[in-house]
């Protein structure tokens, strides 16, 4: 069945469905990472977004039910040149084209992704709409000035969990490639964290370097989470504008003053910059992918990185209580921020990989490290 | 880090001649070296044997010693250079063992040098298999299970532990030479002899069989900061047990889950560490069972590779380049990205493209050889292709292959294969399967046949363990073939079309699956509005803007080419490295960009071979990296000249490979610069040729030709025997024979070749004992020739002039001779109206100088004789065919040489057990060298020490030659005597010397009794070994003696000329040694210095 992806700017592909029929609306975004599509379609930062991998052929390895990164899958759509119709790996439990069906999300290939990720890249990422079947471009391109802009607009509540939990490692247990992570021989630690989209790679982390993990929704109120006496607080990655997030901004400016140990990610990091008095501000068309180089100031060694955010911190709205510890080499943004008085840290790309590199992934021992220094 | 500040002067060692498993690869990365060393400043000191290389061009180093690779050599150039420090990494596996050499023999130590890149530690632990097994355990990471063994007696005990298929691989081999795989006791006994005898240090390990495992290569890089990179990964469509450098790849690995991935990446990253390579890149193997996902380390190679090379030039990462850099201290976030400029080197390049190498073997030029892929690399070449999908990208690699039907996977409607594949349709199922399941050259044509016979996937899958998404992609195109075929080039609908173009179909292969010609396909094409539109390889899957026109061609919507209103020069390569055509045409093509860039011309290269030079992007201003088919060309062509700005192409440098588009190119109206495609014609066509010498009063060896085995012998019988036989329009001496009677020409008509009008075979009277000549010329529009060089060769006409060794200046042919040459050549090329290069061979016999050949194009000596001279004569051919003179270009006279140059040969026969090691009319030779001396005796050493030949100071020399050899062996025989060595002879030569005064020991042929002379080989009892191909005769033992001695590293001499430059050469190392002398030294000597 042949499908349409219609953009604000006027400009529109023919291709063919891919997933499941139907329409569906979002910011189109691209994504360069050569692996790890199943990851990309379940991580919930992804949400209201329609997400174009860079790399032409997608499907090969099919789907794995160890790999997903929350619940379900969370774009808004996907696109893809070349869709494998076979899965070939031995982890593989089924074909993506069933997996996006199963999930009920439209998804459209053989389109020239190249030239879309161009027009990206030089007007900036923009609304789109993908419909299957005979459709009209230009209503379709209607319906994409149609749509609500991602600033401004709250994507964390449709995320978010609906009331608090304590991680279970059984829910998607540690798999057999991941870093050794050094465990503790001392109790576990215990961590609270705010899901406003959280993969669960973290979670997989965390508990690797042994804590317990107990999560709360996005709104639940700071004292909430400091009641139960935690060894640490964390802030998860999630979608869109941090900037609408007042009852997240005012919730971390709590936890800053608690004089906890307390460490974000992404969405995470933005909310904390929020809070110690910093803005945000929307990227062009932001870092996606998993070849992103990043330097820790200190040792002025480079990491490569696995990012996905839209929005960046400004650093010249930081107070001078906060330092700048790691910064993106392509574009010099800040990717990583630490408090110089209170226990708080952060950084915006992905130290949990799924899908990049794992070379960030000392950040989840240093948090240990900090809360055992308390504990 | 900032660059070190103690470094002030770095010694590069080049890897020596082209080889099977090293081949050009090295030279755009060492060239890519030097470039980076002198551009920071440093005083960079080159030593290479490898004449035809861009790397040992005068300015690429500082001092340039183009001197064999051997510790004794490199110790007097360390003595006389005091370098502070050597680069080994860019060299191959050569440099890493002659590093290793140099360490162990305290010369690194004696003269305070350092080696950067690589330490000696990591060198060995990466190249020793046990210490690396050994490292490797340490650190937790898997490894087969294996056993080291000295002995046969250890190596029987090995066997039961590991258990077969057992893969045996000596230690310090290239590219697995000795190695193999043994399914039982026999292979195991003679795999595993002849890998001790093979291993420099006798040394093999037996080795558990991952045979059919996923194969996986990482190209990686670290600094000395210990940031680490993926530049690329790779992986293999052949599974293990064959050669990556056999195995069809593809990059980015594909079927692998983010996790698997980058759980290899982290245990490179750990491997990198350990081995303690703390500068550069490395390549490291790897194998994953695909059943459930267990990880093995195959190797590591702590430097740049074939692979790396690949891995360049499928990402655009320049990995010796920065590998350079960072062995100077810097560190990748210091050093920026050339195509984005904005970003740095230190992260990993994503690609929104897929690439797919395939190799290319030369078998066809030794039929007794074993065409069975195993752990021992076998190819010559490989093209690499691009394309937005698997299935584009395979289907371009194949048309980029040059196999004329070969390039057909498909059975031709109708049904029957080229002869490449020698599958042929009528095959039976069990040949299918057999070539299905045991790895050949020719499997991928097979695989092919199986899915177009129905088999079923999981069949083939069973058969090949080739992983089921690549046969997938396999099976996507033969369905895509028989919907085409179904509906016929009428009733293909435009979104058919469009579905085969995307799948990378050739308007030529879709022509012929469908029996219409190509050029109704590109009008139907043409007709729905379909052409490629050019992308762009950027390192950043378009994150950010290029700045660097390196594209591929592929059916997709946006076209990113842009091209310029400049006024452009097209330059068409040579396509992959292959026996006959191979860096040497790289080499000049490389040096028309140069030359024309340098003169405000617009310069665009197409070409489709990763190892080269000619395909780094900064070698052109633009690079189109595509297939060299009519189809191809002409569409990049017409692309270019959409930009405005004249478009004119250069075919005389590429070899055959352009010259066979020249004349379609010329008629689709395309200017071409230099001699015109319709000299080219007449210096090809012999019936033109002859008639033009004729009227030169030129003289030529009688010839005719011959469309049918009738009319061969009514030429035989006008001209008489012995004849040269040949196809016409042929690089190499393709399928070129020498024949002594009727009975032998019916045989070579029958068999060897399919006679055609359009394809006549070619007949000439063979010119015995005769003096061989090579000339080179470069001619312009107003007539003036120059001369670049008169080499003689030293074996006699009838072994190809690619295989046989030649000096400059001529050192036995007569004055008056070289005169006539002179005149000859002048002559010739004004008659063919030739602008630009010119290569003709001679042959003198009896005072009589004939012409054997005429090229009016670039030649296999171009390079060597550049070296010689000094003066760049490829740049100089270039600007000419531009429309400069040769006066405008300062060049009046005929160049000189100051000193000897001798170029010599290098042969693959070691890797070809069973294969005879003579030479003949057709070209076997990979590569070469040259050795430069003050007199030809230690030229003639020197370039036999280049080649691996290592000539014995005394000891005993055995002599065997045919009746027709004997009178002329005595003189030679004499003066072996009289320089000490003992002679030993089979009955009938020794009898032959004695009768003329010369005592000779006889020693028995292998079919007399023992000891023969080939236990006298085996016990070192023989140093040098003299035995001519017994011409008509043959005794079915000389050829087991020949190959004993290579085995043995005794060196053989089959020609009887070849024998007496050798004693010369003895002559010479035992009296005046071998001295060491750079390029610029020899330059500066010459009084008149030409300047290009
Ligand atoms: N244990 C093994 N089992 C099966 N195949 C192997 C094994 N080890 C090596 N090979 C095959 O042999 C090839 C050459 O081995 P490698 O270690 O890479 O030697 P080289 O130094 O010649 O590259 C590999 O590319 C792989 O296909
Ligand atoms: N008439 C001949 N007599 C003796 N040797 C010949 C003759 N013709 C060709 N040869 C030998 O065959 C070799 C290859 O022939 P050539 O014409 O050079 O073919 P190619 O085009 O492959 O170089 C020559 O180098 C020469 O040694
Ligand atoms: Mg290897
Ligand atoms: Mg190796």
């Amino acid at each position: 069945m042949k499908a349409i992806l219609a953009l604000e700017n006027g400009i529109w592909y023919e291709g063919e469905a891919a997933g499941a029929p139907g329409q569906t609306g979002g910011e189109v975004v691209f994504n360069t990472s050569m692996t790890g599509y199943q990851e990309i379609l379940t991580d919930p930062s992804y949400a209201g977004q329609i997400v174009t991998m860079t790399a032409p052929e997608v499907g090969n390895y099919g789907v794995a039910n160890a790999d997903p990164e929350s619940r379900g899958t969370q774009v808004a759509g996907f696109i893809v040149r070349e869709e494998s119709a076979i899965a070939s790996n031995w982890r593989s439990q089924g074909t993506l084209r069933d997996y996006l069906v199963a999930n009920n999300i439209v998804a459209i290939s053989g389109i020239d992704t190249r030239a879309l990720t161009r027009v990206l890249r030089s007007a900036g990422v923009m609304r789109g709409v993908i419909a299957t079947g005979d459709a009209d471009p230009s209503a379709l391109i209607d319906r994409a000035q149609a749509l609500p802009s991602m600033e401004g607009s709250d994507l964390v509540l449709g995320v978010t969990c609906e009331r608090a939990f304590d991680w279970e490692p059984a829910t998607s247990p540690q798999d057999e490639f991941a870093p050794t992570a050094v465990r503790r021989k001392r109790r576990n630690l215990r961590i609270a964290a705010y899901d406003y989209g959280m993969k669960w790679n973290i979670l997989r982390r965390f508990n690797a370097y042994g804590c317990d993990v107990r999560v709360f929704p996005a709104t639940a109120p700071a004292s909430e989470l400091l009641t139960a006496g935690p060894d640490g607080v964390f802030l998860s990655n999630g979608p869109g504008d941090p900037a609408v997030l007042s009852y997240a901004i005012s919730s971390a400016t709590h936890l800053i003053d608690a004089d906890v140990p307390v460490f974000g990610i992404c969405l995470g990091h933005q909310i904390l910059s929020l809070a110690m008095g910093g803005d945000t501000y929307k990227l062009k068309f932001g870092h996606r992918g998993a070849n992103h180089p990043v330097k820790e100031l200190e040792t002025g060694k480079v990491e490569i990185t696995s990012q996905n955010h839209g929005f960046a911190v400004d650093p010249d709205s930081l107070p001078k209580d906060v330092k700048i510890t790691h910064l993106n080499l392509y574009d010099g943004t800040v990717e990583g921020l630490r408090h110089t008085k209170q226990p708080v840290f952060c950084v915006q790309y992905h130290p949990e990989a799924a899908p990049g590199p794992h070379d960030a992934d000392y950040l989840f021992n240093q948090f240990v490290e900090e809360m055992e220094r308390r504990a | 880090m900032p660059k070190r500040t103690d470094l002030k002067r770095i010694l590069v060692i080049g890897s020596g001649p082209i080889v099977i498993g090293q081949a050009c690869e090295f030279d755009y990365s060492g060239t890519q070296a030097c470039k980076a060393l002198k551009a920071e400043g440093l005083e960079v000191v080159l030593v290479n044997s490898n004449p035809a290389t861009i790397m040992t061009d005068p300015e690429i180093a500082d001092r340039t010693y183009v001197e064999p690779l051997t510790s004794e050599i490199l110790e007097s150039i360390i003595a006389r250079e005091k370098p502070d420090a050597i680069l080994p990494t860019v060299g191959g596996q050569t440099a890493l063992n002659l590093a290793v050499q140099l360490g162990e023999l305290g010369i690194l130590k004696k003269y305070r040098v350092e080696l950067i890149g690589a330490s000696l530690d990591a060198i060995k632990i990466a190249e020793d298999r046990l210490l690396f097994r050994d490292a490797m355990t340490e650190i937790g990471i898997a490894t087969p299970n294996s056993r080291y063994v000295k002995s046969m007696t250890e190596a029987f005990d090995a066997i039961e532990p590991i258990g077969f298929p057992i893969i045996i691989r000596p230690s310090f081999t290239l590219g697995g030479v000795g190695g193999g795989i043994a399914y039982n006791i026999e292979e195991f006994r003679e795999i595993a002899q002849r890998g001790l005898s093979l291993s420099p240090v006798h040394e093999v390990l037996l080795e558990e069989s991952v045979i059919g495992w996923k194969e996986f290569e990482l190209e990686v890089m670290r600094d000395r900061a210990d940031n680490f990179v993926v530049i690329c990964s790779i992986e293999n469509v052949d599974p293990m047990g064959v050669h990556t450098g056999d195995s069809i790849t593809v990059a980015p690995a594909l079927t692998l889950t983010d996790r698997e991935y980058q759980r290899m990446r982290d245990i490179a990253r750990r491997i990198i560490r350990r081995v303690g390579v703390e500068t550069g890149g490395s390549n490291i193997q790897f194998a994953i069972n695909p059943d459930d996902g267990r990880i093995v380390v195959i190797e590591m190679n702590p430097r740049v590779s074939r692979s790396s090379a690949l891995a360049s030039k499928a990402t655009g990462f320049p990995i010796a380049k920065i590998a350079a850099k960072l062995a100077l201290g810097y560190t990748l976030d210091e050093i920026p990205n050339d195509i984005t400029r904005l970003t740095p080197a230190s992260f990993e390049p994503t690609i929104d493209y897929i690439v797919v190498k395939v190799p290319r073997w030369a078998f066809e030029k030794f039929p007794r050889a074993d065409r069975t892929l195993t752990t021992q690399m076998k190819s010559v070449g490989e093209v690499m292709a691009i394309g937005r999908t698997f299935k584009e990208a395979f289907m371009k690699a194949f048309r980029s292959l040059e196999l004329g039907r070969g390039n057909m996977l498909f059975a031709k409607s109708g049904g029957r294969i080229n002869a490449t594949a020698n599958v042929e349709a009528e095959d039976d199922d069990s040949a299918l399967q057999r070539s299905l399941a045991v790895p050949n050259d020719q499997r991928i044509w097979s695989l092919f046949r199986a899915f177009e016979r129905g088999w079923a996937l999981e069949e083939i899958h069973r058969l090949t363990k080739i992983d089921r998404w690549f046969l997938t992609q396999f099976q996507q195109l033969v369905e895509l073939r028989t919907q085409a075929m179904l509906v016929g080039l009428r009733g293909i609908s435009p979104d058919l079309m469009r579905s085969l173009k995307r799948a990378g179909f050739g308007d030529w292969q879709i022509g012929s699956m469908l029996g219409a010609d190509e050029e109704a396909v590109r009008a139907a094409r043409v007709e729905q509005g379909l052409k490629p539109a050019y992308k762009r390889i950027d390192t950043c899957a378009a994150e950010f803007e290029s700045f660097t026109p390196y594209l591929y061609g592929t059916y997709e919507k946006e076209c990113e080419a842009d091209p310029t209103p400049r006024q452009k020069v097209v330059i068409l390569g040579s396509g992959p490295n292959r026996i006959g055509q191979g860096i040497e045409f790289d080499y000049c093509c490389v040096h028309a960009a140069f030359a024309l860039r340098e003169d405000g011309f617009e310069t665009v290269m197409i070409n489709c071979n990763p190892e080269t030079v000619s395909t780094d992007y900064d070698t052109v201003d633009r690079l189109y990296f595509e297939p060299l088919s009519f189809e191809d060309v002409a569409a990049i062509i017409a692309r270019e000249q959409e930009g405005g700005g004249d478009v004119s192409i250069v075919v005389q440098y590429g070899g055959q490979t352009p010259l066979n588009l020249a004349l379609p190119l010329q008629r689709a109206g395309i200017r071409i610069l230099g001699t015109s495609p319709d000299s080219i014609d007449l210096a090809e066509d012999r019936e033109r040729f002859s008639k033009l010498l004729w009227d030169l009063g030129i003289p030529q060896a009688p010839s005719g030709t011959a469309t049918s085995p009738e009319e061969a012998r009514e030429v035989a019988l006008k001209i008489g025997f012995p004849l040269v036989v040949r196809p016409s329009y042929v690089l190499g001496g393709r399928a070129m024979a020498i024949v002594y009677d009727m009975a032998a020409l019916d045989r070579y008509m029958m068999t060897a070749v399919q006679a055609s009008p359009e394809r006549p075979v070619l007949i000439d009277k063979f010119l015995e004992d005769a003096v061989e000549l090579d000339v080179d010329a470069v001619a312009d529009a107003t007539g003036a020739v120059v001369i670049g060089g008169i080499m003689e060769h030293i074996e006699e006409a009838g072994i190809h002039s690619g295989d046989s060794s030649c000096v400059v200046p001529p050192y036995r042919v007569a004055a008056r001779h070289v005169e006539q040459i002179r005149d000859y050549t002048r002559r010739i090329a004004r008659a063919l109206n030739v602008i630009g290069l010119m290569n003709t061979q001679f042959a003198i016999k009896e005072d009589t100088i004939y012409v054997l050949e005429v090229n009016p194009r670039a030649s296999r000596t171009v390079p060597y004789l550049s070296k010689a001279t000094g003066v760049p004569l490829a740049k100089v051919a270039a600007r000419v065919m531009v429309g400069r003179t040769l006066a405008q270009l300062g060049l009046t006279e005929d160049l000189q040489v100051s000193g000897v140059f001798v170029k010599t040969p290098v042969f693959p026969f070691v890797r070809f057990p069973g294969v005879d090691t003579i030479l003949g009319p057709e070209m076997k030779s990979t590569g070469e060298v040259m050795g430069g001396a003050q007199t030809f005796g230690s030229a003639f050493a020197k370039a036999q020490l280049a080649a691996g030949v290592k000539l014995p100071s005394h000891g005993a020399v055995f002599i065997s030659v045919s009746n027709h050899d004997k009178p002329a062996v005595v003189q030679i025989a004499r003066d072996l005597k009289g320089l000490g060595f003992e002679l030993v002879a089979t009955r009938g030569t020794a009898n032959f010397l004695r009768a003329h005064g010369i005592d000779a020991e006889i020693v028995f042929k292998v079919n007399e009794g023992r000891p023969h002379v080939g236990d006298e080989i085996l016990n070192h009892r023989i140093q040098l070994v003299i035995n001519t191909p017994l011409g008509r005769e043959s005794f079915f033992d000389d050829k087991f003696v020949r190959r004993t001695a290579m085995m043995q590293q005794v060196p053989c001499i089959t020609t009887l000329t070849g024998a007496a430059a050798a004693v010369y050469a003895i002559r010479a190392l035992n009296t005046e040694g071998l001295t060491v002398r750079s390029l610029q030294e020899y330059h500066a000597d010459l009084a008149l210095s030409h300047k290009p």
